[in-house]
């Protein structure tokens, strides 16, 4: 991934908006565009991955088994994006021992870093909303589960992780977006995500407004993808909540 | 509320006028500095602003009869600030180049120090075409620096561009970069001769080709304040004649940093 000057001339006129910058480095602006879907993506399917057992540890009722769940859940939505991704990247590599460790081809790259905050940015936020989810499903369900003689593990797979993920689906959908958003946080530690790329062509064009809505406008594009997508799973799986169609 | 809206368009007009007639006589500057360069400038544990460009920008104020007042600004955006009037004018070691010429203004220039490669200790790694293939190198972004590694090694190397200097060297230390590019005394004073630098050494030649590096760092101004840059001229000449620039010069370094 390295930056090429398409700008051959670097004659740019002082017009008060001038987009041939944006132009030319379009290219830059799209492969930032896919790094950030890499990240973002990547970040949102292990981060789901992750969440569920962590939900379901934390919904537990015994102390002993919730604590470090919670523990988790609270540091990842106590604490900033930035500051996580930070410790991770440049706290990290401090560390004489990590540093010779077998770790360290993952901590030395930025982009492992960034993708390791997301993650567990991301699964601590979704845990709790799956531990919500999970604890208000109605005792109903649940007594009537046992009185059919459904095992607990059954239980769990058929009746309250179904209806758990449902409830959360609304919630889940802004976490979608605001992961979407955070996730430009990867341009300050040299990561030429889509926020990268907006700042290199700023630094190098001296053109604010234009290299900055130009990332706006695709962060926008993106967000109205997803804001779409997650109505058509919201009209699929809360069709029971819908009024019958006669 | 008419007569409201009078009073409102009154001040306004006052204010604006108050602008105006400040910006005329240049008896107030306000200048706009980074504070992430060492030895040229850098934040003070008790939040003040030290070093080289420092110095040179009160001297120089001091030589005008004006009063200043110290705005620190990110690199990247320290141009875009000045041309929306945060400040009148950078010291930040800033080099004179064409593509900058095009939106600023420059003093002539109050330094000139050639840029240079870092490598670390016993790495071997030699500046050629060959020997920086597949090498990641580290640079402030939208430096000279940055411009030059771009335009001659960029088919070749990897490069990293961080926002400050020192987030760069933080890279050098943990092992990110093999090499670091920067402005040889910058990169001398504010990382190989501290505690943190102590496994990097200098390798390859001295750039400092005007293409890319420009005459020097010179201070920028918005184009239209011809009278300002005048003024600076003059101050950057008179300090360098009255031995006010020597003084500093020998509080940093212990050669000329002006350049012939």
């Amino acid at each position: 991934m390295r930056f090429k000057d398409k700008c051959d001339a670097w004659g740019l006129p002082n017009d008060p908006i001038d987009f041939s910058a944006i132009v030319c480095n379009l290219p830059l602006y799209l492969e930032g565009l896919w790094v950030t879907v890499q990240l973002v993506v990547m970040a949102l399917a292990i981060g789901l991955i992750l969440a569920v057992p962590v939900a379901l540890l934390a919904s537990s009722r015994s102390i002993w088994i919730k604590a470090l769940p919670k523990a988790f859940i609270y540091f990842f939505r106590g604490t900033p994006l930035l500051v996580q991704m930070f410790l991770i990247y440049y706290g990290f590599g401090q560390f004489e021992a990590i540093r010779e460790s077998f770790l360290w081809p993952i901590f030395r790259e930025a982009y492992w870093c960034a993708l390791i905050a997301f993650t567990l940015n991301t699964a601590g936020y979704t845990a709790e909303m799956l531990r919500g989810a999970i604890e208000q499903t109605p005792f109903g369900e649940i007594e009537a589960a046992k009185a059919c003689g459904m095992s607990g593990a059954l239980i769990y797979r058929q009746i309250i992780l179904p209806s758990a993920f449902r409830r959360a689906l609304p919630a889940y959908g802004n976490e979608v977006i605001f992961m979407l958003h955070g996730s430009a946080v990867a341009g300050v530690i040299t990561i030429i995500d889509l926020f990268g790329a907006a700042r290199i062509v700023n630094s190098r064009y001296f053109v604010p407004f234009e290299s900055y809505i130009t990332a706006g406008l695709f962060y926008l594009i993106m967000t109205f993808a997803l804001i779409w997508l997650f109505k058509r799973l919201e009209h699929r799986w809360h069709a029971y909540l819908r009024p019958r169609e006669t | 509320m008419r007569k409201f809206i009078r009073v409102i368009a009154a001040a306004a007009v006052l204010m604006l006028g108050a602008g105006l007639s400040q910006a005329a006589d240049w008896s107030k500057v306000r200048i706009g500095v980074e504070g992430a360069y060492p030895p040229f400038s850098w934040v003070e544990a008790d939040g003040t602003l030290k070093g080289f460009d420092i110095d040179v920008a009160n001297a120089l104020c001091k030589e005008m009869g004006a009063e200043c007042t110290l705005v620190q600004q990110d690199w990247d955006g320290i141009i875009p600030s000045l041309l929306a009037k945060k400040y009148d004018a950078i010291i930040a070691s800033m080099s004179i180049t064409p593509e900058r010429k095009k939106k600023v203004a420059f003093s002539n220039k109050y330094y000139n120090t050639p840029a240079k490669f870092a490598r670390m200790k016993g790495s071997g790694i030699e500046i050629t075409k060959e020997g920086l293939a597949g090498k990641t190198v580290g640079v402030q972004r939208a430096t000279t620096h940055d411009s030059f590694i771009t335009a001659e090694f960029g088919d070749a190397v990897t490069i990293k561009r961080y926002g400050t200097q020192d987030e760069a060297y933080l890279d050098a230390v943990s092992g990110r970069i093999d090499l670091l590019l920067a402005d040889s005394v910058a990169m001398d004073d504010g990382f190989l001769n501290t505690d943190n630098g102590k496994d990097w050494e200098f390798v390859g030649p001295d750039f400092i080709e005007e293409k890319y590096f420009g005459p020097g760092a010179g201070i920028a101004m918005r184009q239209e304040d011809t009278d300002l840059v005048e003024k600076f001229n003059a101050a950057i000449a008179a300090i360098r004649a009255n031995g006010t620039y020597e003084a500093i010069n020998k509080k940093y370094f212990e050669f000329d940093v002006y350049g012939d």
